[in-house]
């Protein structure tokens, strides 16, 4: 017989790879706006004097800013392979057909650039950390 | 064979009760009566169910044997109608071609009303937004010229161009399972653009421009985000982001093909 169950709010949309590939494209997309943000006005500075500049910059040079140096290079390069993607899905006529094949070249791309990133880039943080 | 199993199954129902092995399963429906209830809330139901029989016929049982205010619609329950998309398990489909055993019937199943129309009650919505996207588009013939005193010839080759989009069914599952269309509910949404495809792509008809330039709006397809969420939804297994990637394609080069 009936017997409440609780929250009445509704189930998550159970889409699959496209949607969440959408929903990815939005948050990296969010992301890379925030930093350019930052970005416009760290260099605006360079304006006020160089030297206040290179302050700011200088302390960039720490292993939490590095992480999100991290996170801003692969945000960014998501970003930009599934938005090439996005523009195959709506201009190649064969684009909605193979859209799944496309999303995992995307993150198979990602992936490999981002283990070469990653060493020239944390150079300085796997110095501070571990010695190397 | 697991192919084989499940035929042997529905030959054993078909020709007997007796041979059936029924479970019971717990349907967890999103409840709504307007004149009672100021939010939606979730009721439990235990059903006895076939495994390989549709979760319409475990709501009838609910309403049927249990309580008998639970609403929903249904018609043909064969998939030809379309009326009884609903949410289940999450993901839009028809309740009369979602099997038990396709759905995980271990845990509750999961039934609620599609997404981004008004609830009326229950699982019903009001689809007249749906449909007034769908009648702006104009989804009818529209030949100029001297009327045929036959009928309007097309080649194979013409009629096969827009075969995909004639199969729609107007469920609404496509359109209520877009995450634009959840936020923006001007949005034509892929049901509407499936059916102007329809005629926009029929070398009979004539009003292919005019189409288009409805669909240049803002809330027009250039809303559409591919997420393949209506794709995936679509119980005829239209290719509808193609179909809408198409209309895009021809407002651009401003060519039918």
């Amino acid at each position: 017989m009936a017997s409440g169950a609780k929250g009445a709010r509704g189930t998550l949309y159970r889409g699959r790879e496209g949607m969440w590939s959408w929903v990815a494209q939005r948050v990296t997309g969010v992301l890379v706006f925030f930093f350019l943000f930052a970005h416009v006005l760290d260099t605006a500075l360079v304006r006020v004097s160089p030297h206040t500049y290179d302050q700011v910059i200088g302390t960039y040079k720490n292993p939490v800013v590095n992480l999100l140096e991290v996170g801003l290079v692969g945000a960014i390069m998501f970003h930009a392979f599934n938005g090439l993607r996005l523009i195959a899905v709506d201009f190649w006529s064969k684009g909605p057909k193979y859209q799944r094949q496309l999303l995992w070249a995307v993150v198979g791309l990602w992936a490999v650039l981002m283990l070469g990133f990653l060493e020239p880039m944390m150079q300085h943080t796997f110095h501070e950390w571990f010695g190397w | 064979m697991s192919t084989a199993t499940v035929q042997d199954k529905v030959a054993t129902s078909a020709s007997g009760r007796a041979g059936i092995e029924m479970m019971t399963i717990t349907v967890r429906v999103k409840r709504f009566n307007p004149e009672l209830d100021s939010a939606p809330r979730w009721v439990d139901y235990q059903v006895e169910a076939d495994p390989t029989a549709r979760i319409l016929d475990s709501l009838h049982k609910i309403k049927w044997e249990q309580d008998g205010s639970l609403t929903f619609r249904r018609s043909c329950a064969h998939g030809v109608c379309g009326s009884d998309a609903m949410r289940i398990n999450g993901k839009n489909r028809l309740a009369c071609k979602a099997l038990v055993k396709d759905l995980n019937p271990n845990k509750p199943i999961t039934v609620e009303p599609i997404q981004g129309l008004p609830v009326l009650k229950d699982l019903v919505v009001d689809m007249e937004p749906f449909f007034q996207a769908y009648r702006d588009v104009k989804p009818f013939l529209i030949a100029h010229g001297n009327e045929p005193t036959r009928e309007r010839v097309q080649s194979q080759t013409d009629r096969d161009r827009f075969d995909d989009t004639t199969k729609c069914i107007l469920c609404a599952a496509c359109t209520t399972s877009c995450p634009v269309f959840w936020t923006d509910g001007q949005y034509f949404g892929p049901a509407a653009i499936v059916n102007a495809h329809r005629f926009i792509f029929d070398s009979r008809d004539d009003a292919a421009d005019e189409r288009l330039e409805i669909l240049n709006d803002r809330e027009g397809v250039w809303r559409c985000r591919t997420t393949f969420n209506c794709t995936e939804a679509c119980p005829r297994g239209i290719q509808i982001t193609q179909a809408i990637a198409e209309v895009k394609r021809a407002l651009i080069t401003r060519r039918v093909i």
